[in-house]
């Protein structure tokens, strides 16, 4: 736990247009240890998934990182070669996209896909990448004889998880997951978040799990953070977040949730027009646990509640 | 017009059966096998069950987009399908409103905001004369909860949750007494879908509109409805009265589907043992757990529905009834795991 696996200091990432330029991700500071689930949360269009590029140093114009740092178990990311991002992407940090079901090329089976993992990056022949590919398989729990299986004969959920089986190939410490079971049936989200755990306990990567379903994020995180408009609102151990939420902006996005259990209230959620503005810097109400210091009367309503 | 004791929706065995293929294919695919619901004044039904179980093919029917295979459906009392055999009227097309999943695919990106309400008022007649349909289109507005300035504005510059507002307001334009909302709220962001289902549940509130809200958040389920319908397969498996049927949930399927709900709060964890066996007790069931319970008595050839309680109401299906392995959602896959350890 000495050197974190991820640090990220001051982050900030702009889109650059004649007209404006926009700060989608203000000075957002954490870091991830190994082994460690680290969520992510807030509404869409808040930088979530921005910081995810950043880190793979995915963004394009006009998205530009213009100030802070990322290292990634001590290399200065933003500071290395086209050739050395191709070896950093994959092999030390691996993503799994949004609808990332759908990213599978429909003309080639599922083996010759993840066995182009092992053949470009490892340099092993086709039949022994094809073996790795069906233990990765095995990994996660579909037979073998779907390596000769297009994507179409795969149900939405064999996908997702023979993608996710993809990213953990090269066996990478970090996995970055960008809403990895937002396209999915309940069902089915519930059986590959399990497979998700079950990975990780076996495998020990850490994880960026980025979501907008917070009690999602509970059941897998370990520490979590709330974003809001590009700035970083709380940052605690996940169950201290969900038991005691401290930013009135944290509560509201819980509330956008109807609850399971106990008596049916009527919610208020977010509200279009509710914002925050001018969000301070973060600061320690435990050791563990930063919040933005704010009041509820920060919280503005325009217009329609 | 009926009174209020009829329910506003009644179907009976309501079938629907698509050819998928070629041209020359017979392949059938049983969409819907024999539904009956009820839906009274001023309620709202929620309808719950993965993709594909046929929840949208239902609203489909009753929305007389699709026509059904067989079966009937009474609206307000009166028989739609002996009525108008092919075609809805455009009375029955006013009194019955669909709300789509995607704001962002149903509204036209050529036209105002204020088209999209004119043309209903328009072709149903509800409003004639400019001064009152200006009059007619700010009061939908408002009813929604949008800015009347919003009318001169192009979809494109509205967020999500504004335009199923906008989309909301267009159904609301022809005094409908019964809403279909298929997944009105799940591509909407976060932020803004509470406010939508709040607003849903004060129009059928305060103007005594009848819903069938389809989802497959059984939060959401809990929040905006009354009755909970659970669908699996084309078939239902269990209803009745929300609160009741989410405390105790008779049906595996039920089971399994609350189950898979992330909920922080639940203090025992995944159990994939357990969750293998409430499958195999769906898909390949032997024994049925209110055998003798209930007045009526099992059967594994068709569908019979046990009376749990009256109030609230609360039925489920048979546990010896398994649907027929060709109707679609039976795609629920068999567990992996093996079947020692599940019987362990």
């Amino acid at each position: 736990m000495s050197t974190p696996l991820l640090e990220i200091e001051d982050l900030s990432v702009e889109y650059v247009t004649e007209a404006r330029t926009i700060r989608a991700v203000d000075r957002v500071s954490f870091s991830i240890a190994e082994r460690e689930v680290f969520g992510l949360a807030g509404e869409s269009g808040c930088g979530k998934s921005t910081i995810a590029n950043a880190i793979l140093r995915l963004l394009r114009d006009p998205a530009v990182i213009s100030g802070g740092s990322i290292r990634f178990a001590g290399t200065d990311v933003l500071a290395l070669s086209a050739n050395d991002l191709r070896a950093f992407r994959w092999r030390q940090v691996a993503m799994v996209f949004q609808s990332a079901m759908n990213s599978l090329n429909p003309v080639l089976t599922i083996g010759d896909q993840i066995a182009d993992i092992f053949t470009t990056h490892e340099g092993v022949s086709k039949k022994a990448a094809l073996v790795r590919a069906g233990e990765l398989l095995d990994l996660v729990g579909i037979p073998r004889d779907r390596l000769r299986s297009y994507p179409h004969q795969l149900s939405g959920g064999m996908r997702q998880r023979v993608v996710i089986s993809m990213a953990t190939a090269l066996r990478p410490p970090l996995l970055i997951m960008d809403e990895p079971t937002t396209a999915l049936d309940v069902v089915v989200q519930q059986e590959i978040m399990a497979q998700i755990k079950e990975l990780q306990q076996e495998l020990g990567f850490a994880i960026l799990f980025i979501t907008h379903d917070i009690s999602l994020m509970v059941e897998l995180s370990d520490r979590m953070a709330i974003m809001y408009a590009g700035r970083f609102v709380e940052t605690a151990p996940a169950k201290e977040i969900f038991d005691a939420p401290k930013h009135p902006y944290t509560r509201a996005l819980m509330n956008a949730f109807p609850p399971m259990t106990g008596p049916r209230t009527r919610l208020q959620g977010l509200g279009e027009g509710v914002r925050f503005r001018g969000i301070p810097d973060l600061e320690a109400v435990t050791p563990t646990h930063w919040v933005a210091p704010s009041t509820d009367a920060d919280l503005i309503t325009e217009a329609i509640a | 017009m009926s009174d209020h004791n009829t329910p506003v929706l009644s179907t009976r065995g309501l079938q629907k059966t698509f050819t998928i293929g070629g041209s020359f294919s017979r392949t059938q695919v049983r969409a819907l096998g024999g539904v009956d619901l009820d839906i009274a004044h001023g309620e709202i039904v929620a309808l719950v069950g993965e993709s594909g179980s046929g929840k949208s093919t239902l609203a489909r029917c009753i929305a007389r987009l699709e026509q059904p295979s067989a079966g009937t459906f009474l609206f307000e009392g009166e028989d739609i399908m002996a009525t108008s055999k092919r075609r809805a009227t455009r009375e029955y097309r006013s009194a019955v409103q669909m709300i789509f999943q995607d704001p962002f695919g149903s509204l036209n990106p050529v036209h105002r905001i204020g088209h999209f309400l004119e043309r209903p008022l328009r072709i149903h007649g509800a409003a004639s004369g400019r001064a009152a349909m200006e009059q007619a289109k700010r009061r939908l507005m408002s009813k929604v909860g949008l800015p009347e300035e919003m009318l001169e504005r192009y979809p494109h510059e509205l967020s999500g949750g504004q335009r199923q507002r906008i989309a909301i307001a267009r159904a609301l334009a022809v005094n409908p007494r019964l809403l279909l909302a298929d997944e009105p709220t799940s591509m909407l962001d976060v932020s803004v879908r509470i406010g939508v289902l709040n607003l849903m549940r004060s129009l059928c509130e305060e103007q005594g509109i009848s819903m069938l809200y389809i989802t497959h958040d059984l939060a959401s389920a809990r929040y905006l409805a009354d009755r909970i319908v659970v669908m699996f397969a084309g078939e239902f498996v269990e209803g009745g009265d929300a609160m009741e049927l989410l405390a105790h949930p008779a049906h595996p399927y039920t089971q399994l589907l609350i189950s898979a709900v992330p909920d922080p709060k639940r203090t025992d964890p995944f159990d994939a043992v357990e969750r293998a066996n409430l499958r195999r007790e769906v898909l390949q069931p032997t024994e049925c757990r209110w055998s003798g319970q209930t007045a009526e008595p099992c059967s594994a050839e068709k569908p019979v529905f046990h009376r749990l309680s009256e109030k609230p109401q609360h039925w489920v299906r048979c546990g010896l009834y398994a649907p027929p392995p060709d109707a679609p959602g039976t795609a629920l896959e068999l567990p992996d795991v093996p079947e020692e350890s599940a019987a362990a």
